[in-house]
């Protein structure tokens, strides 16, 4: 044994005598994963997550959260002389006079976006593949919050440079807390410390997006991934795969070894768009002035959206008992979006109740083997992008030679009438989906080869498939639909009675399928074919 | 010795030759006359409009309009239909139009779009002085009058510009919608001349900013910004069109996610 060894080793003794680490290494160490590409989705987001806290404990050093005013000194010549606040003067500080800083500034940016999209990517394979279902709907509830805190997180940074565009924004957000009934404008006066813009707001949201949310964020993705690890991956079906296991690699040194890489490959990506594409130039936008407005001023895409649906309100007003109630603010800006993130939330719970299915699920659906759920999927990614083409209704408006009020009765109508047709579409694409698989297991692969038979008929040759993959074609299962009836066994009706048609009807819905074909059919058509 | 040095000692040498001075002299002259007549060719273009006679030149403007734009603004300019009087528009408004190609209009769509330029600069100078003699109004001005470079003030014309005009044109100078299909155009890349006169004339949806609202030196510092925000190089890397985070959104999600997406699959099928 070498002297190197015997330090490793005694050192690795040293910490087991205290900690019991080695059989919990053991264990751990030897857990297996499940290698495909969707799940390393998650990890974008995780690594994007670090790179936003490094870039961002950077950018602290030098950035002033203060709207002290203060006279541009520094070496854009542009704006030398101009009155600012000192948040945004750091800004620019850090962007021309910080070695490095405009990098750091542009990776950070950068970073949120990309943090942004994965997680709703992420979020995305894991509602069409149903991983979110029992056990994991807890988990599925920490995405929805980590997804709203990173929404909040992105606005605030993206409102700390105190520039002028972002300061649009705030505007925005002060009149959508306005429009909250009664206690609005009060609130309002509470979060801006006096009139809108007041002299604290920088400073506070400072705290809020250094200190509280990316703690709160921290927290709930450690929490996240233990459930991930307690729970253990949910795997895509194949042979092998059983409720009961997992097929993969083991953590160490395999799946390790490609993690730590590809923290590097994200780490390089997010650098390279930072060191050569422009992003949130505010040195162009100027300082915050509320008397100063810009014509097509857009927030980061993730809040473009809801910018959208802001945009898309017609103007209707109430007035009553001497309050003002701005439904076109309100509607769009609280009610909808509160809406949609408690559906969100609630999903795994309200596809329980449709289908009745409490079961324990680890094997993952394709997404056509469930058409209802799909379809659902399609149609709120369809009123997300209806909305988010809104908000830059005027940038598209210049660009296609548009006329913005085309655009926005297009995106009125749309709302309404494409999400339901997108479900429709969908669900219908998913089912001669299933038709083709049938076809498929019954008839095998279509090979393109045409045989002449004996009495002058031309037949195309089928070849069988695999077993393997017949397996994954037929491995999922069909249920009925619930039976509900709407009247107990005394013919009395049901006290439940719409509650229950409501839920009969759902359930018929979502158990829509194409009968996959049985053994029995398989074996006929084998049988009768050879 | 190098080479420049070596030449110039040879040179040298003939300096006391006895056709040194004649020879001096003509190649002078010829210098002199061959630098003027360039001068004079291109100067004549201007010469001759400041020197003939203004009545003339009147006539002329008279002449294209009658051809070019009489049948939208009517014979005398008197404004017909959806074409405005143009009596009291001034020079400046014609130039403006005329030079940026807006009129004579193609269409009669929403607005008057900028194209090339259908008339020259004589022609625009001809048509500038006919529609000045109606009645008075702003005047023509050219880039070398207006000095932008000399009285402006960079910063000060951008908080102007954020003041003034960054509601219709965005913060950036980039343009933006209006509403009814309506646009103000991006001011990147206009003549210094002409976004002073749009400023003077306020065409179409512009309002006019009249001396007592913007002064002339005022005008000149927004110039200067325009101007410096137009040639400042893209700092922090491609300016992706410098229209904010749409753009940078587009770009996050096919460039960097789907980048990382690609690699993500690449790394998987790898392992098989
Ligand atoms: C096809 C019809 C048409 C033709 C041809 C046309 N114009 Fe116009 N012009 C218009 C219309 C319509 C407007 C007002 C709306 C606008 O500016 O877009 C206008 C506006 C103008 C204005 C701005 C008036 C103001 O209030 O400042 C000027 C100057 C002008 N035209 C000059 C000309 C000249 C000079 C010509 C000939 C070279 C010409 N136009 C040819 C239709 C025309
Ligand atoms: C109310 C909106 C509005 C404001 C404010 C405004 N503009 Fe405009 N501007 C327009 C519109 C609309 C046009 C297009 C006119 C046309 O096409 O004839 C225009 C045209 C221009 C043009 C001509 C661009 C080209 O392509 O030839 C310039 C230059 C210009 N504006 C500069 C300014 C400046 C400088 C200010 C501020 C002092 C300003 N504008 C303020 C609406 C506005
Ligand atoms: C977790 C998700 C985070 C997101 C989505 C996010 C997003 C943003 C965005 C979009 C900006 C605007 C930057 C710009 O204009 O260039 C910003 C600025 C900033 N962020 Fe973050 N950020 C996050 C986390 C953090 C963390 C953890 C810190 C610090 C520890 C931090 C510190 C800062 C600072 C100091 C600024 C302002 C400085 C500047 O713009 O130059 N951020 N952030």
């Amino acid at each position: 044994m070498s002297a190197r060894e015997r330090l490793a080793g005694g050192t690795a003794n040293f910490i087991d005598e205290r900690t019991g680490a080695a059989k919990w290494m053991k264990k751990t160490l030897t857990k297996v994963f499940p290698d495909h590409w969707s799940f390393m989705l998650g990890e974008i987001v995780m690594y994007s997550f670090v790179i936003l806290l490094l870039s961002g404990t950077f950018l602290t050093f030098w950035f002033d959260p203060s709207m002290k005013e203060v006279e541009y000194e520094g070496s854009y010549e542009p704006l030398s002389g101009v009155k600012m606040s000192a948040a945004y003067a750091s800004t620019l500080n850090i962007s021309f006079d910080v070695r490095g800083g405009l990098l750091m500034r542009q990776i950070h940016h950068w970073a949120a976006l990309i943090f942004m999209a994965a997680m709703v990517i992420h979020m995305m394979r894991v509602f069409f593949t149903g991983a979110f279902r029992k056990p994991r709907e807890l988990n599925w509830i920490i995405g929805v919050a980590l997804l709203t805190l990173g929404i909040v997180e992105g606005f605030l940074g993206y409102s700390l440079p105190d520039d002028l565009l972002s300061g649009t924004g705030i505007r925005i957000a002060e009149a959508i807390i306005q429009a909250i009934p009664v206690v609005g404008s009060y609130l309002a006066y509470f979060v801006f410390g006096g009139a809108f813009p007041g002299e604290v707001f920088i400073q506070r949201i400072y705290t809020v997006h250094i200190l509280l949310i990316p703690g709160i964020m921290l927290a709930l993705i450690t929490a996240h991934l233990m459930l991930v690890w307690y729970q253990k991956h949910t795997q895509y079906p194949g042979p092998g795969r059983t409720e009961k296991n997992v097929v993969g690699y083991p953590l160490m040194p395999v799946y390790m070894a490609k993690a730590g890489g590809f923290f590097f490959i994200v780490f390089g990506v997010t650098a390279f768009l930072g060191a050569v594409a422009s992003i949130n130039p505010i040195w162009i936008f100027g300082p915050y002035n509320p008397g100063q407005i810009g014509a097509g001023s857009q927030p980061d895409w993730y809040m473009g959206w809801l910018d959208g649906l802001v945009r898309l309100a017609p103007p209707i007003e109430t007035h009553a008992f001497g309050y003002t109630i701005s439904w076109n603010i309100l509607i769009p800006g609280l009610i909808v979006p509160g809406i949609i993130f408690t559906l969100l939330a609630f999903y795994p719970f309200i596809e329980q109740w449709m289908t009745g299915d409490k079961r324990e699920h680890h094997i993952l659906d394709r997404p056509r083997n469930n058409p209802n759920r799909t379809a659902i999927g399609a149609m709120s990614l369809t009123f997300t992008l209806v909305a988010l083409i809104n908000g830059g209704n005027d940038l598209i408006a210049t660009h296609f030679d548009l006329s913005i009020n085309q655009i926005m009765w297009f995106s009125r109508i749309g709302i309404i009438i494409l999400p339901p047709l997108a479900f429709v579409i969908t669900k219908r694409i998913c089912l001669s989906l299933q038709r083709a698989d049938r076809e498929l297991v019954l008839h095998g692969r279509e090979t393109g080869r045409l045989v002449m038979l004996p009495h002058g008929e031309f037949i195309e040759v089928h070849e069988p498939l695999s077993p393997q993959k017949a397996y994954l074609l037929t491995h999922h299962e069909q249920n009925p639909p619930l039976a509900l009836t709407n009247e107990d066994a005394q013919g009395v009706a049901n006290p439940q009675g719409i509650k229950g048609r409501v839920r009969s009807r759902m359930s018929r819905a979502a158990q829509e399928q194409i009968t996959k074909p049985t053994a029995k059919e398989v074996l006929e058509i084998e049988e009768g074919h050879h | 010795m190098n080479p420049i040095s070596r030449i110039i000692a040879r040179l040298s040498r003939y300096r006391r030759h006895k056709f040194a001075g004649p020879a001096l002299l003509i190649a002078g002259l010829s210098i002199a006359g061959i630098g003027f007549s360039v001068a004079q060719a291109a100067t004549t273009e201007i010469q001759k409009v400041t020197t003939s006679d203004k009545a003339s030149l009147i006539a002329e403007g008279k002449e294209i309009f009658a051809r070019g734009c009489s049948s939208c603004h009517g014979l005398n300019a008197e404004g017909a239909g959806a074409a405005p009087s143009l009596i009291g528009v001034g020079a400046a408004s014609v130039d403006f139009q005329v030079a940026t190609g807006r009129m004579p209009m193609a269409d009669m769509s929403q607005q008057a779009m900028r194209k090339e330029p259908v008339y020259n600069e004589a022609e625009v100078a001809a048509l500038a002085a006919y529609v000045a003699s109606l009645a008075p109004g702003p005047a023509a001005v050219t880039n070398e009058e207006l000095a932008w470079e000399r009285s402006g003030d960079t910063a000060l014309g951008g908080e102007l510009f954020r003041t003034n005009c960054a509601m219709c044109h965005n913060l950036a100078g980039q343009g933006g919608a209006l509403t009814q299909g309506k646009y103000a155009p991006t001011v990147m890349g206009v003549e210094p001349r002409h976004i002073y006169e749009a400023m003077v004339t306020g065409p179409q949806a512009m309002p006019v900013f009249a001396n007592t609202v913007l002064t002339h030196d005022e005008k000149l510092s927004i110039i200067k910004w325009i101007k410096h925000a137009e040639n400042e190089p893209a700092l922090g890397g491609a300016a992706l069109g410098r229209v904010g985070p749409v753009t940078e959104g587009l770009l996050a999600w096919t460039l960097g996610l789907g980048l990382l997406i690609g690699i993500a699959v690449w790394l998987t099928t790898k392992a098989r």
